[in-house]
């Protein structure tokens, strides 16, 4: 009996969802194995580990803020992946939404009115554009990879968001801690949910999910930007533009981001820390591969990796674990994923020792 | 009709028994015995979708069967990948190129080559065997600059150069020039008489009847007869394909030309790389109702040509190109669609349709008017619509609008792409070697799809290879040679001479030529 691989006629929609959940098992009895090394008794710590992080109306606030902006951002960066545009500047670009948003909400947050919140929305979404566009600009013009710049510019936007929280934006009442003055309760998300954090910053995510599904299942726009990515040749041959799928793909996500991070400062923060983003923009990139660049995937994909978050600062505090075991399981989860992915588009079938399989075989 | 029978102690070179194999949607081989005798050139012929390519990648190890056995030279053997295959001594042409795009030739046939050899000596026997078997390619070329022709050129040296007790050749020929076919085929029986043997699909029966000494003929995955094909007609052996007679096409000849549609006015365009063709100076015009031919050697230019009236090639002068006298060398291929320009590439796979989309998406990459976009949305019930009728319409087999393009036949696949773009009625029809790799039955139907657009009031440029293809439907012949572009011969004064020497460049000895036939015929 040998096992092995075969190609299916048409990918199997049952293995594309079945697939996150065999991920999810996975990690599971990992996760079990490595809290039994620990000396931990594993099917209750891996209890502690996933619902503790639910047991109250308060904790599911927090899960929900913090799955926003990592939808937000990865349903941005779908866009762009699917046309083969590999933006990882999300980080630098939520950072220039901080510094975009937070400028409006320091100069005109005191006196204005209701109007200073949609204005900082706006205005980190043409930050983060910025900050996308000259990766995309780079890419147009000399060819230059998209996948360095971008990088690259996370580390600019961190110093320039450094600079200015160290410098001219440091609360001048705020003992000389490295932060920005309070910002004022016009250029805050009002609170969905009494009794938690969870605001209107969930509401753009959502919108943005349904944005994202128009966008890549049902418009033309959507298509020429899949053709893009996987097949150079047929793209040009029917006239869908590369560069306009750089440009969109960058600026896509370059919004999402921005729009993010207004929603850190604006929200839970309520200041601006040169330590604004805990790596969201990175971490949506785990989430729009984990939700295989699907908006209605990476809704709940964000939603897992947002319940790892807590679930690392649950571990550090009621088993004992380093919370760096978020980054860990995110890791393995991702692994097992991809591997159960395979499944999708292939399926296992049992042969006969002799190699050359005689007769029926057993299909998976 | 009695066959030499064959003498049981002989031993066979390749020997396959009851060989198997089912995907989801067909039984691309069902129970199919074949014996090859070493120095026999055997021919296998079939339709679209008969499972040729199937049963040729099963020998190949690329394939495994459900069930069946296969021998080499009389021993049973498992041939579990190409390496493998390639270990016993089995060469393979593919019908679907597999080279790497991104190398060069010589690499491409380093990696190849059983024994490890530095690329200079590589280059060296390239251009040994490629001038001894009247196959030129420069060895320091890269792939992805090379048109279809060519790297079936590579492909064939590839093959050659390894040497092989078996070399499987599934459709070598389907971009050759017939003088390069030519040249093939005395190296094809100087290698069978040092005891190679040969598997040899087409679907040109002329081929098969001047080079094979028996043929396997495949229908639905099963063996439907094995014959000797020298001594059966080319009607005898189709009916034995298809299981019907073939159809003459009606071509309908007196269809009046109407006003111009398509015009080129000097055109000349630079080689974007170093290995491309210069376009020079060349002026066109068709007017409805007509089909002209381009006729050339692969790689004189016809690529360039086509991506400049595709629109993949833009220029900053509009007025280059006219399209029913609109000026649109500056347009890209979207907005010549919208004006009436369709074309069909000549690299299906690589930019005709994308493997891993279902069919009806792939209708949608030319098929993007207000018809199946409406508001920028997809109108998805109209796009699976047109993709069933294409698929109707041009017997498309094996596949169903959501089926994978991948997962078609070669023949099948070109079947869509032609009919994608003829059903869309474009005024302007460019098209790249239009019947590449289909079955009698089909070119036919294809080529009297191209008639019937012609017939009413098209204008159609076909680029190919393929002479006897050109005289059937073209009202016109220009050749392409090095980039530049002769002037056309009507109908009537079509020389096969005149155009072998034109294709070679020599322009003004070919004029002269067709201007002597004429005087003569007068
Ligand atoms: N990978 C695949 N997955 C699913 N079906 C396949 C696959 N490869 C081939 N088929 C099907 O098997 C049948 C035989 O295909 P095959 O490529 O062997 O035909 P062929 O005789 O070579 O045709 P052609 O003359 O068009 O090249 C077709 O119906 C085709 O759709
Ligand atoms: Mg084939």
């Amino acid at each position: 009996m040998s096992i092995r691989f075969e190609l299916r006629a048409q990918p199997s929609r049952t293995m594309v969802w079945l697939s996150p959940i065999i991920a999810i098992t996975l990690t599971c009895c990992v996760a079990m194995v490595i809290f039994a090394l620990a000396g931990l008794e594993p099917v209750s710590a891996l209890a502690t580990f996933i619902f503790s992080p639910l047991a109250d109306l308060y904790s599911v606030g927090e899960l929900l803020i913090k799955a926003a902006p990592l939808v937000l951002i990865a349903v941005g960066l779908a866009v762009g992946f699917r046309a083969g545009v590999w933006n990882v500047g999300g980080e630098g670009q939520l950072i220039l939404g901080v510094i975009f948003g937070g400028f409006i909400a320091l100069t005109f947050g005191p006196t204005g009115g209701v109007w200073v919140l949609p204005v900082m929305v706006v205005g980190g979404a043409i930050g983060g554009a910025i900050w996308a566009g000259i990766p995309a600009f780079l890419r147009t013009h000399f060819n230059a990879s998209e996948i360095l710049t971008s990088l690259m510019l996370n580390y600019v936007a961190q110093l320039w968001l450094s600079y200015l929280i160290f410098g001219p934006w440091r609360d001048p009442a705020g003992f000389n801690f490295p932060q920005s003055a309070p910002l004022a309760p016009s250029a805050l998300f009002p609170t969905l949910i009494d009794g938690t954090r969870a605001n209107a910053s969930i509401l753009i995510a959502l919108v943005a999910v349904g944005l994202g599904w128009a966008l890549m299942s049902k418009s033309f726009v959507g298509f020429q930007l899949k053709v893009t990515g996987l097949s150079e040749g047929a793209a040009k041959y029917a006239g869908f533009s590369a560069k306009r799928a750089v440009w969109i793909g960058m600026l896509a996500g370059g919004v999402a981001a921005g729009i993010a991070g207004v929603g850190e400062i604006a929200g839970p923060l309520g200041q601006i820390f040169p330590t604004a983003s805990p790596g969201y923009g990175y971490a949506a990139i785990i989430v729009a591969f984990l939700g295989r660049l699907n908006p209605i995937g990476i809704l709940f994909s964000g939603l897992l990796m947002s319940l790892l978050y807590l679930s690392g600062d649950v571990a550090q505090m009621s088993l004992g674990l380093p919370s760096s075991i978020t980054g860990l399981f995110q890791g393995t989860l991702l692994f097992f994923l991809l591997t159960a992915d395979v499944l999708i588009h292939y399926r296992l079938r049992a042969t006969s020792a002799a190699g050359a399989p005689k007769g029926a075989a057993n299909g998976l | 009709m009695p066959l030499p029978e064959t003498d049981p102690g002989r031993q066979f070179r390749l020997e396959l028994r009851g060989i198997s194999k089912s995907y989801p949607a067909v039984r691309a081989n069902d129970r199919i015995d074949l014996t090859v005798a070493p120095g026999e050139i055997h021919a296998v012929v079939g339709e679209n979708g008969a499972g040729k390519s199937t049963l040729m990648k099963i020998i190949y190890g690329m394939v495994r069967p459900d069930a069946g056995d296969v021998l080499w030279n009389g021993r049973e053997t498992q041939i579990s990948s190409p390496a493998e295959a390639q270990r016993l001594g089995i060469g393979m042409v593919f019908q679907h190129f597999a080279l790497f795009d991104t190398l060069t030739v010589a690499e491409n046939i380093a990696l190849a080559l059983p024994e490890k050899l530095p690329l200079k000596a590589v280059a060296a026997r390239i251009v040994e065997v490629a001038s001894r078997y009247g196959l030129p390619v420069d060895p320091g070329r890269h792939i992805y600059t090379m048109s279809v022709g060519e790297r079936q050129r590579v492909e064939i040296i590839r093959s050659l150069l390894q040497k092989p007790g078996l070399l499987i050749m599934d459709e070598p020929t389907s971009v050759l020039t017939p003088q390069a076919v030519d040249t093939l085929f005395v190296t094809l029986r100087e290698l069978a008489a040092d005891g190679c043997s040969i598997l040899y699909i087409s679907h040109k029966l002329d081929e098969i009847r001047a080079l094979c000494e028996r043929a396997t003929i495949l229908r639905g995955g099963k063996v439907t007869g094995v014959c000797d094909p020298r001594r059966e007609s080319s009607n005898a052996m189709a009916r034995m394909m298809i299981g019907a007679d073939i159809q003459a096409i009606s071509s309908a000849r007196t269809v009046s030309a109407g006003s111009e549609r398509l015009a080129i006015h000097n055109l000349s365009l630079p080689a974007s790389d170093p290995f491309g063709t210069t376009l020079s100076d060349i002026s066109l015009s068709i007017r409805g109702g007509e089909v002209l031919g381009i006729a050339g050697v692969s790689g004189n230019g016809q690529q360039e040509l086509l991506a400049a009236l595709s629109g993949e090639t833009m220029f900053a002068d509009p007025q280059v190109i006219t399209i029913d006298g609109k000026p649109a060398a500056n347009l890209d291929p979207r907005q010549r669609r919208a004006i009436g320009l369709s074309s069909v590439p000549e690299d299906r796979l690589g930019r005709g349709a994308i493997p891993s989309l279902p069919l009806s998406e792939n209708a949608l990459l030319t098929n993007g008017g207000p018809d199946s976009v409406r508001g920028g949305f997809i109108r998805l019930d109209k796009v699976k619509a047109f993709a069933e009728r294409c698929i109707a319409e041009f017997g498309v087999r094996g596949g169903t609008a959501d089926s994978p393009a991948g997962s078609l036949s070669g023949g099948n696949l070109q079947k869509f792409i032609v009919g994608r773009e003829i059903l869309q009625a474009p005024g302007v029809l460019v098209v790249a070697q239009p019947t590449w790799g289909v079955d009698i039955g089909a070119a036919i139907a294809i080529r009297q799809a191209i008639l019937d657009l012609r017939a009413k009031g098209a204008a159609v440029l076909v680029i190919s290879e393929e002479l006897d293809e050109l005289f059937e439907i073209a009202d016109r012949i220009a050749v392409i040679a090095s980039g530049r572009l002769s002037p056309s011969v009507p109908r009537g004064r079509f020389d096969r001479d005149a155009i072998g020497l034109a294709m070679s460049g020599q322009f003004a000895a070919a004029s002269n030529r067709s201007e002597a036939s004429r005087v003569h015929s007068v």
